[in-house]
Formats: structure tokens, sequence, C-alpha cells
């Protein structure tokens, strides 16, 4: 069956799309649900307040909002967007592009919910800080969107960089690559830097006193969980920009392809659990602040061992795309 | 393209340990944040253990990292000796 450039192009951009606003749609609905239902509780247990609440809530959920954004505006330049024919390798950055925007997606629409939800219950329980709840909730979760944004940065790139030069086969594997290893991290770390954001709104309500040392420590264990995140870029930007020679057997191709899903899976587990030792770290800081060195001591040393799957999934990238 | 057995094998072999680290990873990532979580927990409510608690910790962490090293034992065999 033969199909002419053209038609695979647009073939590949339509299918991207819908993986793109298909994924996307589902992190920012989870957490936006979240943050309606902890805001209801809070409702609940001060129904004076709920004006201040549901106006958090709508804050709140407007950033959760903005993942599912970013994968409608990828969707909708895919789908209007005249790719202009190119080749083949076209054909794979653009549906490289829509898988890579709708998974990235999926992990800061999730994260964002937990501040979000935690700062709708605070209100009801400390009114008086809650100007301090939702700048904290707006902190932690402007850092829970930088995986989304990773992977926009991702999808603009494959959709409008010229990869016409490189050799059809392996570039389009390297570029598949490059869609799932920035995607699939940036899951995790959504999550995560969304765990630790959460268990902060929490504290700084049951504490308020404690802001400072808690929102510092939110921020040092959200960073940490950005990390994984970091590395799917990097993997990917290695994927996007190494010249990799023609060939014809399925190897190197397959080596390619291997790299981005090792990296964008392995990526998942880390970002996650660091996000929960943050949460745990942060919770209790607020709850024992005396503690608050040994705490967030015991947290990097966790987050390091955490850490370490990433880390093997790196190399075991870095192994395919430079060594086999 | 003409692809012959022997590529084919080394294909599978390449895209098998991408796999492999690639999902291999995600539990013992979780599987570690979750106890270091519960150790900062524990930590929290009595401060004075934090020796054991850290003790703890490091261990049952080593314990989850064991399936994250065998994924990338079976990663390495499948690139360089398979």
């Amino acid at each position: 069956m033969d199909f002419d450039v053209t038609t695979t192009v647009k073939l590949a951009s339509y299918v991207g799309a819908g993986f793109c606003i298909g994924l996307g749609a589902i992190g920012a609905a989870l957490g936006e649900g979240y943050t309606a239902g902890l805001a209801n509780e809070g409702n609940s247990q001060d129904s004076k307040r709920s004006g201040e609440i549901v106006k958090n809530m709508l804050v709140g959920q407007a950033v959760a909002e903005s993942a599912g954004i970013f994968s409608l505006v990828i969707a909708i330049l895919l789908l209007f967007l005249d790719t202009g024919g190119g080749s083949m390798v076209k054909a794979a950055a653009v549906f490289a592009a829509g898988l890579c925007m709708g998974s990235g997606a999926i992990g800061s629409g999730i994260g964002s919910g937990y501040p979000g939800g935690e700062a709708c219950l605070g209100i009801s329980r400390q009114p008086a800080v809650s100007g301090r709840l939702t700048t904290n909730m707006l902190i932690g979760s402007a850092v829970c969107q930088t995986p989304a944004i990773f992977a926009m940065v991702v999808a603009l790139m494959l959709m409008f960089l010229d990869f016409g030069k490189g050799p059809v086969s392996p570039t389009w594997a390297a570029l598949i690559g490059a869609g799932f290893s920035t995607g699939m991290a940036a899951i995790g770390s959504g999550i995560g830097g969304g765990m630790a954001a959460g268990a902060s709104c929490e504290g700084v309500a049951r504490n308020p006193e404690t802001v400072g040392q808690v929102t510092t420590t939110m921020l040092v264990g959200q960073a940490v969980s950005q990390t994984p995140a970091i590395f799917g870029l990097l993997v990917s930007f290695i994927l996007m920009f190494k010249a990799f020679p023609e060939t014809t057997s399925l190897g190197p191709s397959m080596a390619l392809l291997g790299a981005g899903i090792s990296m964008g899976f392995g990526g998942v587990g880390p970002g996650i659990g660091n996000g929960m030792t943050a949460e745990g770290a942060v919770r209790w800081i607020a709850r024992n602040i005396e503690a608050a060195g040994t705490l967030t001591r015991t947290m990097l040393v966790g987050q390091a061992v955490s850490q370490s799957t990433a880390i093997y999934a790196m190399v075991v990238s870095l192994v395919l795309i430079f060594v086999v | 393209m003409a692809i012959e057995g022997a590529d084919l094998v080394k294909a599978a072999a390449f895209i098998g340990a991408g796999l492999a680290m690639g999902f291999g990873a995600i539990g013992p990532g979780v599987g570690e944040g979750f106890a270091a979580g519960k150790a900062c927990e524990a930590i929290g409510r009595k401060p004075e253990e934090a020796g054991l608690l850290t003790r703890t910790m490091l261990v049952g962490q080593a314990v989850s990292e064991s399936t994250g090293i065998y994924s990338l034992v079976i990663a390495l065999l499948l690139l360089f000796v398979v």
C-alpha cells in the first residue's frame, strides 16, 4: 500500500492531535475535581466562608486548567497547521508532538489539584490566613505546571523545527523517542510536585506561623521532584539535535525509540516518589517545627535514594543513544 | 527495507532494554518515596528516634531498590550480552 508523504503527515497530525487532547484532558479534570471536592468539604465545615472558598477554588482550578489548555492549543495547531508535506520524518515529528504534550499535561493537571483543594479546606479551618494560603497555593501549583511547560516546549520544537535534513531512518524513531521522554517523565514530576504543594497548604492552615519554613521546604522538595522531568527534557534534546547516520537496519531506530521509552517511563516513579517524600517532610515540619532541620535532611536523603532509579533509566537511555 | 533475522533480534533487544528499565523504574521510585515520606512523618512525631528511623528507611529502600536493579541488570544484559 503506497501512501504519499502529504497524506501520511496529515494522518500523523490528526492521530497526534487526538492523543494530545485525549491524554491532556485527564489530568486537569482529575485535579480540578479534587479541588472542588475539598472545597465542598470546606464549605460544609464553615458555610459562612463559602464565598472566599469558592473564589480560591476557582483560582486554583484555573491554574490546573492551564495544562489542559496547553494540550488544546497544540491539538488545534496539529489540526490546522499547514505542515506542507516535507518528509516522512515530519510525520513522526507531529505525532510525537501530540504524544508529548498529551502525556505531559497529565501530571501537572493532577498535581495542581492538590494545593488547590488543601488551600480551600484550609480557609475553612483558618480564615484569618486565607491570603497566605492562596499565595502558597499559587506558588506551589505554578511549580507543578513546569513539567507541562517542558512538554509544550518539546512539542512546539517537534512541530516547527526542520528535521528534513536527517535521514528518515533512524530520525523518525529519535523524534518519537523524544516525545516519549519528556511527555512521560513529566507525569511523575507533576504529580510529585503537587503532593508537596498540597501538604504545604495543609500545613500552613494548621500552623500559620510555620509558613516561611514550610514554603521553603516545599520548594526544595518540588525542585528535587522536577529532576526526572529535567532528565526527560535532556534526553529529548539529545534525541532531537544529535545527527544520526543513515541506516537501513532496524536496530539503531529501535535503540533510539527505546532510549525515549526508558527515560520517559523511568521518570514517572521517581517523580511521584520524590513528591511523596516531600509531602511527608512538609506536613510534619508544620506540626513539629523544631525538627525542621532533621526532616529536611531526611527528606533529601530519601529523595536521593528514590531518584536513583531515574538515574538508572537515564544511564540506559544514554547507553542506547551513544554506545550501542 | 529488507530486515534480516539478526537485525530484528538486535532491534527487539534494544527496545526490550528500554521497556525493561523504563517500566521497571516506576515501582522502586514510588515505593522508596513512600518509605521516605513515612520516615519523615515518624521523625516528625518522634525526633529523638531520628537515627533509628533513618536507618530503617534506608534498609527498607535498599530492599525496594532491588527490583530497579534487576531491571537495570536485564537492560544491560539485553544491550551487551544477548
